[in-house]
């Protein structure tokens, strides 16, 4: 039975234990609700939480545990000599039969033994399947009948439901650090694996970025290189380009719209240079690599340069304006949180307007601007889809915006993308390349929400 | 003060003359300039960009359709005469199309010549064909001027995207083939028209049949799947911060946590779900389920920070009203505090789903980038989605590609603009001075 089906049918149940449990509570209330603990409204929820959350959590294990035991009834049913293979080829023969149960397409030729095999696997998916459905639907009319017998006028009713309720969201709350603690686990365990075939030393210093693997013992010239150098000497450089692009746009707007501006112009001004963070990365790369990169190369070529159709100098510029709402709109705020008093001071001393801007409300405002500047270079160094399209993918350590570099980012995706062995070095380089990539920028942010806090704490 | 504290040496002449204020002036009007200039410089580059976009990607919604005389030969398409529904749908239609075309340039000898001729309509040709005698079988016998799907490069020389007046050699339609295309022209029987096939197909390797749809219901479902696990556990835990948490180490840990995963690059998510969603919990690739999930993640502090927002702008006298009046903390959130902050809470919802319908970074890490045809039915089966498609076009070799990705490119900033223009509206009706 589809999942999804399943999980309608008990939502269904629930709304249905609502209405029971509520006109369950009117009737041993004898008709006057008042004589309840609580109002009917709160049995009826009682009832539907007893019916919906023990049904779906055993769902929930259901479909986590299922797989692995139908995998090992699997195994353990297959012939003799096919469990004596070598985890690596068993787990190849156990993915083949699994495929020819859910009918795709099998990298072997199909014998009786794995048909047999393949048969059975799906038997047993199928009782799994609805013996999951009759187990949580009939859990869930378990439920129901339960918590519909319990309910008397003394049952504290409103109280249960909320603790429920609360539980629950304390359970939601955690989810943001279980992400986090996720991210770092996985990343940090990945890496682990990696540096244990490619030393730390080597990855963070190297020079050279070739992660072709060799396939076979044999093979030439494919022996590996992981350093990170030059990866992250290519994001460096966009990033700057890209801060180059992004800050004087941005805070030039940002001036103009907190000191000159009138309130008009701002209220429109400022969503349309939001609009530019809104526009889909993807768009941006579009637009860098077939509009952007072609006109700077012409542009180049007709002063006589040579300049790579994947210039770093492209990528960075589109960056540089994806990331202009980023500087703008938070040092536009720190700037109208200056107070008031220290621009009359400057006037009332004889100062012009852009005199006060650039030696009193600039620098008042400078922490801020620090902290805005700095989110907005992290969410430069994490961008993804520009450089994938509009960057090279070849490693060169170089410091000339008009040649191809490569991204930390564009390396992720490269190693990632594609059918690859989980495990082989390509793809754990990838992730050792994501934890050095978070904990950049998990510094960067750090420090700016650091220093834009501390400047606030200093007027309010 | 007496003169005398003031050393002579330290006093500077304080230049009052008109020279000096005009100089200052000035610099005051170059400041305010460039506080123009560069947001005139943002503004005109968002306008070019979506200018660009627009100029070569308009064409996109229309494909040319050219007609040919066709000989529906009863013996080809249907030899028992039973006009059953299934043997006509299995007629092999582009046969005839390649015989019509033969018929309609007689001229046409050598095996190139010739493959080059049935190279003027689309591969699918056929099936415009098939549709058009299945509405009306009674054609089968007759000889129709029926109207069919050019091929891309066709599409393109009629669109003007391939210059006639190139020399032969630069361009990819050659000098015979315009010479065709120029007869039927010149019969009236080329013709352009409204793309539909752009809006209700999947995938496809040849640019004249690859639509949207198949991305568009991949981006449907991988949305629901976002919506349905951000919002509540969104809401849930920013009543439990803003409402209920103890100020402690641990709710302080929590909010530093959500502030930090905000700015979390997209990538990172994505590398989350492929070693946490696929590799631990062996969930399917490519599946908008995974998809959904990730980016649940991903949008759940932008959620929680919005509806955070939201409920502090609730003032304390309704709450201290509700509790006065006897209601239990969690009905005062329920019944008055959180109804108040709704349409912030959906404003920051529908800014975290136009969010997370532009994602393509997270997406590629589970596989969600795979080439497919068919239009996804559930959550579990392979999909792609509009930016992830908008990618794969904008890798394609085929040049006609280039404007189908700008077509495509146009309707997600549509949907985006919609979306965002909908939170505006939200705040502007609803917002409330207390």
């Amino acid at each position: 039975m589809n999942s999804l089906l399943l999980i309608a049918i008990l939502l269904v149940l629930s709304s249905v234990g609502y209405a029971f449990g509520q006109r369950r509570a009117r009737v041993v209330s004898g008709g006057h609700p008042s004589t309840l603990h609580s109002r009917p409204q709160y049995y009826g929820l009682y009832v539907a939480l007893w019916c919906g959350i023990p049904s779906l959590l055993l769902m929930a294990a259901w479909l986590i545990i299922e797989p692995h035991v139908a995998e090992w009834l699997l195994v353990s049913n297959l012939p003799a000599d096919a469990q004596q293979l070598s985890p690596d080829r068993l787990s190849l023969l156990v993915n083949d039969i699994e495929n020819l149960a859910s009918g795709n397409i099998v990298s072997r030729e199909v014998d009786p033994v794995l048909q047999a095999a393949a048969d059975g696997y799906k038997a047993v998916r199928q009782i799994g399947n609805a013996a999951m459905a009759a187990a949580a639907i009939s859990l869930a009319v378990l439920g129901l009948a339960f918590a519909r017998r319990r309910i008397a006028p003394s049952l504290r009713a409103r109280n249960l439901v909320e603790r429920t309720v609360s539980v629950l969201m304390i359970l939601a709350s955690t989810i943001a650090i279980l992400t986090t603690i996720g991210i770092v686990l996985s990343l940090a365990f990945e890496a682990w694996r990696f540096f244990a075939r490619v030393p730390i030393t080597e990855f963070l210093f190297g020079l050279s970025w070739s992660p072709q693997t060799a396939l076979r013992e044999d093979q030439v010239g494919s022996s590996g290189a992981f350093g990170a150098v030059p990866l992250f000497a290519g994001t460096l450089m966009i990033t700057f380009i890209a801060m180059c692009v992004a800050v004087p746009i941005g805070l030039f707007s940002a001036i103009y719209m907190s000191e000159y501006a009138s309130p008009k112009i701002r209220a429109t001004v400022k969503p349309m240079l939001e609009i530019l963070a809104g526009v889909p990365t993807v768009v941006y790369g579009f637009f860098a690599a077939l509009t952007v990169a072609p006109f700077i190369r012409n542009s180049g070529e007709a002063i006589g340069l040579d300049v790579s159709s994947e210039s770093a100098l492209a990528a960075g510029a589109v960056m540089g304006i994806m990331i202009i709402p980023f500087v703008s709109s938070l040092s536009d705020d720190v700037m109208n949180a200056v107070p008031r008093s220290l621009r009359d001071g400057a006037y009332a001393l004889g100062a012009t307007r852009s005199e006060t801007i650039k030696q009193v409300v600039f620098p008042a405002a400078l922490p801020g601007i620090v902290g805005s500047v700095l989110l907005a270079m992290s969410r430069a160094i994490g961008e993804t889809m520009i450089v994938v399209m509009a960057a090279g993918l070849a490693a060169n350590l170089t410091a000339n915006p008009l040649e191809a570099v490569t991204t930390v980012t564009v390396q992720i995706v490269t190693l990632l993308v594609g059918d690859q062995e989980f495990d082989s070095a390509k793809t754990l380089a990838a992730f050792a390349l994501g934890l050095l990539l978070f904990a950049v920028t998990l510094a960067l942010n750090v420090v700016a929400l650091h220093v834009v806090r501390r400047y606030r704490e200093k007027y309010d | 003060m007496t003169e005398s504290t003031i050393p002579t040496t330290t006093l500077r002449r304080v230049d009052l003359s008109e020279a000096r204020l005009k100089r200052r002036y000035a610099a005051e009007r170059r400041f305010r300039l460039y506080g123009i200039a560069a947001i005139v410089t943002a503004l005109g580059i968002l306008g070019l960009l979506i200018g660009t976009i627009v100029a070569n990607g308009y064409t996109a919604f229309q494909q040319t359709y050219v007609a040919i005389p066709v000989y529906l030969d009863a013996q080809a398409i249907d030899p028992q005469g039973s006009r059953d529904a299934e043997t006509l749908r299995r007629a092999d239609y582009q046969s005839l199309v390649k015989q019509s075309l033969r018929d309609l340039f007689p001229e046409v000898t050598g095996r190139r010549d010739k493959i080059k001729l049935y190279g003027l309509v689309s591969n699918a040709a056929g099936d415009d064909v098939r549709d058009q005698v299945m509405d009306d079988p009674s054609m089968i016998g007759t000889t129709q001027t029926l109207w069919m799907r050019s091929s891309d490069d066709i599409d393109s020389l009629i669109k003007g995207a391939i210059d006639r007046r190139l020399p032969e050699d630069d361009r990819r339609v050659k000098d015979n083939e315009i010479g065709w295309i120029e007869t039927l022209e010149a019969q009236g029987n080329v013709e352009l028209r409204f793309n539909k096939a752009f809006f209700t197909s999947g995938d496809s390797r040849e640019p004249e049949q690859a639509g949207i749809w198949g991305a568009a219901v991949g981006s449907a479902y991988t949305l629901m799947i976002t919506l349905l696990l951000s919002f509540p556990i969104g809401v849930l835990s920013a009543v439990y911060l803003e409402e209920f948490a103890p100020k402690n180490r641990l709710t302080d840990l929590i909010e530093v946590n959500i502030n930090n995963l905000a700015a979390v690059p997209s990538i990172i998510f994505g590398l989350l779900g492929l070693a946490v969603f696929l590799g631990t919990f062996g969930l399917p690739r490519s599946a908008p389920l995974v998809g959904g999930m990730v980016l649940a993640l991903m949008t759940l502090p932008t959620i929680i920070i919005a509806a955070r927002a939201a409920l502090k702008a609730v003032p304390p006298s309704i709450r201290e009203a509700a509790l006065g009046i006897g209601a239990s903390p969690l009905q005062v959130v329920t019944h008055h505090v959180l109804p108040l902050a709704l349409p912030g809470v959906m404003t920051g919802t529908i800014i975290g789903m136009a969010q997370a319908l532009g994602e393509t970074a997270p997406l590629l890490m589970i596989g969600m980038v795979a080439f497919i045809v068919d239009v996804p039915g559930g959550v579990t089966d392979p999909a792609t989605v509009l930016p992830v498609q908008i990618y794969l076009w904008a890798d394609s070799p085929e040049r006609a590609f280039v404007e189908k990705t700008n077509g495509a490119i146009m309707v997600l900033l549509a949907f985006l603009i919609v979306m965002n223009a909908l939170a505006v509206l939200l705040r502007k009706r609803f917002e409330r001075q207390w």
